[in-house]
């Protein structure tokens, strides 16, 4: 297990699905977690490996995959696995903490849930 | 073959676009304009509870659940056209509930620095013709504005600034983007530090380097002198900030802070900030209600006047606090975009979603009332990043209404169930 500060953000696959929430297509643009090379090492992962991320406010089964991140930072893209775990304090403007919680990431063998299955399970 | 086709998927609005009708195709537009510009799977008919009903049955359903409610939230708009944000915000109105729009949970903290602090800002236009520094700050365009970097800000050819070579390109991001690639700099900082780095900043530029310690928010003073020192030479400069900014610790003080210091650098030189707004018409979700009712987002009609107040009106506070007994979302997805504390809610009571696609909200949704796409099969205005209104074609004919269409007969069924 290790400690990560997740941050969420547009990818051009999330943006390009995203008027297609219910396909596979953006399934597979928004299900994973970006990790530096270093932390993918340490954790033991491999191609396929799912990760289950975990903050004060929820956790989530997302795909493993190497990033362009700094050590100890994981990058969701912005949607709904990412919205699991980020922080919803708003601080009185109306904006949850998207970027920049505090957590954790481990090797799991639990699977990523469906859009539909995420949903459900709120 | 359609000329100058308006894309309506980001705030770039890009208005060079092509559209080849018979194959249903786009020409010149990035991987996100061709893909709203291409045949996907929609929602087929009006529905109520899963089952398929005609638009005015689906209508007068709609109408019914706003009229019904205490406290109806009224929510999205950022992806439609001024003339339905108009009808929403009397809608909004007539049923005393609350309005919100997407920036709520994107952009609207730069709204609050605004009110503040005032905006010193200038168009698209001026930027491509002048600045010969551009900073993106929290910002990662090359994959949420793909071709704003060609046509206004990296390589565009201006009228002063000629090519890329007299433009320098600087990326303050905490990780290496793929706009980071592009730049002349990258200076990577530790998340949740961008205040004290511009506060940094803003020490150094007012003549109080000895202020600074030898390094803030993962970034040696060195650095910092470097960028301090580009900036006060710069003709004309532009801060471009995304949610990176926003998003993150400080979040309104973050722009807030920005803005001062783009204002002491403008008692020397020139210099502008300005958001990069994601939704193509989500300037219009704030500057329509802004137009009717004094305010951007976050507006409560309950006591038949409009409140303004993000840390009660919110979306996501309303939600979080379970403030509102029905919901209308139009041209958003908040099931998908919202943290679970406040999609939890959304389950919990009626629903009504008017949008083209099917997503998240669909399938949380009791009424789904399916529209016209604007940009191909609708017409409209929407303001551009920077305030520039817009004409988007209709291209296309469909058998879906548009959004204006739907919410003139639901505004003219609450009147009528009202009396
Ligand atoms: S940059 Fe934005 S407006 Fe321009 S084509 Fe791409 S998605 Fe459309």
């Amino acid at each position: 297990m290790l400690e990560v500060e997740v941050i969420s953000g547009r990818t051009l696959n999330q943006g390009a699905t995203v008027e297609e929430k219910l396909t596979e297509e953006y399934f597979n643009a928004v299900n994973y977690a970006e990790l530096n090379e270093e932390d993918w090492d340490t954790l033991g992962l491999q191609e396929g490996d799912r990760v289950k991320v975990k903050t004060e406010f929820g956790e989530v089964v997302v795909f493993a995959k190497k990033g362009n991140v700094p050590k100890g930072m994981i990058f969701i893209p912005m949607g709904p696995y990412a919205n699991m775990v980020i922080d919803p304090s708003t601080d009185g403007t109306g904006m949850p903490q998207f970027k920049g919680v505090k957590g954790t990431v481990e090797k799991t063998d639990d699977k990523v849930l469906s859009v539909k299955e995420l949903l459900e399970a709120i | 073959m359609v000329e100058n086709v308006i894309c309506t998927f980001c705030g770039s609005v890009c208005d060079d676009g092509q559209f080849d009708i018979e194959q249903f195709k786009s020409k010149k537009l990035c991987k996100l304009g061709s893909s709203k510009f291409s045949k996907k799977e929609r929602i087929k008919a009006p529905m109520i509870d899963g089952k398929e009903v005609s638009y005015e049955k689906a209508i007068e359903k709609a109408a019914e659940i706003l009229v019904n409610a205490k406290k109806p939230l009224l929510y999205g708009w950022a992806s439609t056209v001024n003339e339905a944000i108009r009808l929403g915000v009397i809608l909004t109105e007539k049923v005393r509930g609350i309005y919100d729009q997407c920036a709520s949970v994107c952009h609207a903290p730069g709204t609050l620095a605004v009110i503040e602090e005032g905006l010193p800002g200038g168009s698209l236009g001026a930027i491509k013709n002048r600045a010969d520094v551009v900073i993106f700050w929290g910002a990662n365009p090359m994959e949420a504005h793909p071709r704003h970097g060609m046509r206004y800000s990296i390589s565009a050819k201006g009228l002063l600034i000629k090519d890329r070579k007299q433009r320098k390109v600087i990326v303050v991001d905490v990780r290496p983007t793929k706009t980071a690639k592009l730049a002349d700099d990258f200076i990577q900082i530790k998340p949740g530090y961008d205040y004290p780095i511009i506060s940094a900043l803003r020490a150094i530029i007012s003549g109080n380097a000895d202020v600074v310690p030898d390094e803030v928010g993962g970034v040696s003073k060195e650095k910092l002198m470097e960028l301090a020192e580009t900036m006060k030479n710069a003709k004309y400069g532009a801060i471009l900030y995304g949610l990176g900014v926003t998003q993150s610790r400080g979040r309104d003080r973050n722009i807030e802070n920005a803005v001062k210091l783009i204002q002491l650098l403008n008692r020397t030189t020139r210099w502008v900030i300005w958001p990069m707004r994601g939704h193509y018409n989500v300037v219009g979700a704030g500057e329509v209600p802004a137009w009717e009712a004094g305010y951007q987002y976050a507006i409560d009609f309950s006591r038949g006047y409009p409140r303004f107040s993000p840390a009660e009106f919110s979306a996501v506070e309303v939600l979080k606090r379970k403030d509102c007994d029905a919901a209308l979302i139009i041209a958003s997805d908040p099931a998908a975009h919202f943290p679970k504390a406040a999609v939890k809610h959304l389950k919990d009571i009626p629903v009504i979603q008017i949008d083209p696609f099917p997503n998240m909200t669909t399938l949380l949704a009791n009424v789904v009332i399916p529209s016209a796409v604007a940009g191909l099969e609708a017409e409209g205005t929407a303001y551009r990043m920077d305030g520039i209104p817009l004409r988007v074609k209709k291209v296309v004919d469909s058998e879906y209404w548009s959004d204006e269409q739907i919410l003139e007969k639901l505004l003219e069924k609450v009147e009528e169930f009202k009396g």
